[in-house]
């Protein structure tokens, strides 16, 4: 029951909170592209890989009380704030995970603007592209966000050590 | 003449019950509606098994695509000659807006979370692998089929183009609610398309709507919110989906087994041990699919047999609504005691969620996360719709998910009355005996 829940808990379990939706999105999304089970879905949207299937699960987990949000209003947008509840840590010991240990990636992920991360989420998406293309691709879908070869190539740099954790 | 631009000598017209007629003048449109990977989408339903609960919602993904590529074409009418739409885009989006389903199989949201599958790969692939469809837009130019493909991925550099088809306004959610509305019979799902067309307006890098519209952008989110909640996570049909769900899970499990089947399910053969090629995707139809499950019926393995047996016949399971949090113990406890009744809990005692649904809400989102649907103000500012209305204020706020305990009543009732599991079983699930 629930073990797509299960494996979300996991991840929040494994870091003191997550700040921001868009955040949250990229950093599962990069985890499955590190090869860890997730199974939420994605398709690029606006502002990248975006996953509505994630979105109505931490919904659900919230209704259920074991993730709490907090919604802090910005400027012109809302931001939000994630962390594990003691119902959803109660609610994981009745699971046996076959999750590797997130700790490491979500540190470094954790210590990167949302901005890179959409970079580095984005570089994946296309990952199945030869590098030249994918550099091309992502000045052509996130033109607005004027991302230059240095942050791909700092983009890679975060690929290839995110892999080599385990 | 070029291909690209090469008109029918008379247009041709289909008839149909959601937008009265749908209108094609272009011999490219043409040619794509008649390929082989096209017509397919004849053999795959709109809405899955919600046919078991509604039982005219029988309509197809090719009525869908011919919708959703009408309405695109009623979107560029009104579009030509404004700033910002440039009509050299006009026969991507209509391309595009026709074969944004191709990919969809069989029964498709099961099928994909079983097998890990994607039909959005299927859709890149016929796009541009050796097909019909590819040969038609191959004519067009060299570069075309990819230029449809990057559209429907969303991917494509013009982002105006990409949210015709993909927003959360744009004319697939438009033609589905509708459609969807009309062949389940519901009174919910219905909304002033025409006003929403008169109002849209280009921008850069997405449609907008005029802010004297808000009352119709309204009524669609309301549309989508009843719909959502009366026809797509119906529990009626949810328990279908339980069911078709399992009995694909069993096959792959008998076959990893080594089971003997009576009838070999050569069609399924490439999806059980990994990924289908194009052509052994392709051939797998829903019709195909209701074929093995009719046969599946007499197989020996009565797990098999009996889901395939209530998938056809509509004996579906019963539902409960569920508190994970709240009743884990309950769920533990019942676990038991259905290995203990025989029926095996993996297949017989299924929470469903409503995150499992392939449907989704109005959000009006956080920065960066989903586009918005963004209203012009009289002085050419955006504003986000919730902010500026209340309706859709408060219909974004509200709870919006559930869980349901399915498992076949028929079966626990069978069991005698002195037996101590049952009376267990029926103690918590109805909290009586």
């Amino acid at each position: 029951m629930l073990e797509n829940h299960a494996k979300l808990m996991q991840f929040f379990s494994s870091t003191d909170e997550i700040i921001g939706r868009k955040k949250l999105q990229k950093m599962i999304y990069i985890l499955k592209k590190c090869e860890i089970p997730f199974e939420e879905r994605y398709q690029f949207h606006f502002y990248g890989p975006y996953s509505e299937e994630l979105t109505l699960r931490v919904e659900e987990m919230c209704n259920l009380g074991f993730v709490s949000e907090t919604r802090e209003e910005k400027k012109n947008y809302y931001q939000y704030r994630y962390r594990l509840t003691d119902s959803g840590r109660e609610f994981l010991t009745h699971y046996e995970m076959d999750l590797p240990p997130l700790n490491e990636h979500i540190d470094e992920m954790n210590g990167r603007s949302s901005r890179f991360l959409e970079l580095v989420s984005t570089m994946l998406f296309f990952e199945h592209l030869p590098k030249e293309e994918i550099a091309e691709k992502v000045f052509t879908v996130k033109s607005a966000q004027n991302y230059t070869q240095e942050d791909i190539d700092e983009g890679w740099k975060f690929i290839k050590y995110l892999r080599s954790i385990h | 003449m070029a291909y690209r631009d090469e008109k029918l000598s008379e247009e041709k017209v289909f008839k149909d019950p959601v937008h009265r007629y749908v209108h094609v003048r272009e011999r490219v449109i043409w040619d794509l509606i008649g390929t082989a990977e096209f017509q397919r989408l004849r053999r795959i339903k709109q809405l899955g098994t919600s046919y078991l609960t509604f039982h005219g919602a029988e309509h197809s993904r090719f009525n869908h695509s011919l919708g959703v590529y009408e309405i695109v074409r009623r979107i560029i009418e009104n579009f030509q000659a404004r700033p910002n739409w440039d009509q050299e885009e006009r026969l991507l989006c209509l391309c595009a807006a026709l074969l944004h389903d191709l990919g969809h199989g069989p029964f498709s949201h099961s099928f994909e979370k079983v097998y890990k599958l994607d039909h959005e790969d299927f859709t890149q692939a016929i796009l541009l692998g050796d097909t019909e469809v590819n040969k038609v837009l191959s004519k067009v130019e060299k570069g075309f089929p990819k230029k449809v493909a990057d559209v429907i991925n969303k991917t494509y550099e013009n982002k105006l183009v990409v949210s015709l088809i993909s927003s959360q306004i744009d004319a697939d959610r438009m033609d589905y609610l509708q459609r969807d509305a009309y062949f389940t019979g519901v009174s919910y799902g219905h909304f002033d398309m025409e006003r929403i067309l008169r109002v849209m307006r280009p921008m850069e890098d997405q449609v907008v709507v005029k802010e004297s519209g808000m009352h119709a952008v309204e009524d669609y989110i309301m549309s989508r919110y009843q719909m959502y909640w009366q026809v797509y996570f119906h529990p009626v049909t949810r328990s279908a989906e339980v069911i078709l769900t399992k009995i694909l899970h069993r096959t792959k499990e008998l076959y990893e087994e080594g089971y003997t089947f009576k009838l070999e399910p050569i069609h399924f053969l490439s999806f059980f041990s990994g990924q289908p090629t194009l052509k052994e995707y392709l051939a797998l139809d829903e019709s195909v699919v209701l074929y093995y499950f009719q046969t599946w019926m007499e197989e020996e393995d009565t797990v098999l047999s009996d889901l395939c047996h209530r998938f056809v016949n509509r004996r579906l399971f019963k539902y409960i609504e569920f508190n994970p949090n709240a009743q884990m113990n309950e769920w533990m406890e019942l676990y038991k005691l259905f290995v203990k009744a025989g029926l095996n809990p993996d297949y017989y005692l299924v929470v469903d969620s409503s995150s499992d649904l392939p449907y989704d809400f109005y959000r009006p989102g956080e920065e960066g996360e989903r586009l918005p649907i963004h209203l012009l103000q009289p002085n050419d500012e955006l504003k986000e719709l919730s902010r500026l209305s209340d309706i859709v204020e408060s219909i974004s706020g509200k709870k919006r998910t559930d869980h349901k305990l399915y498992f076949p009543l028929d079966r626990l009732e069978e069991m005698s009355n002195r037996s101590k599991t049952k009376k267990r079983i029926m103690e918590i699930l109805f909290d009586k005996e």
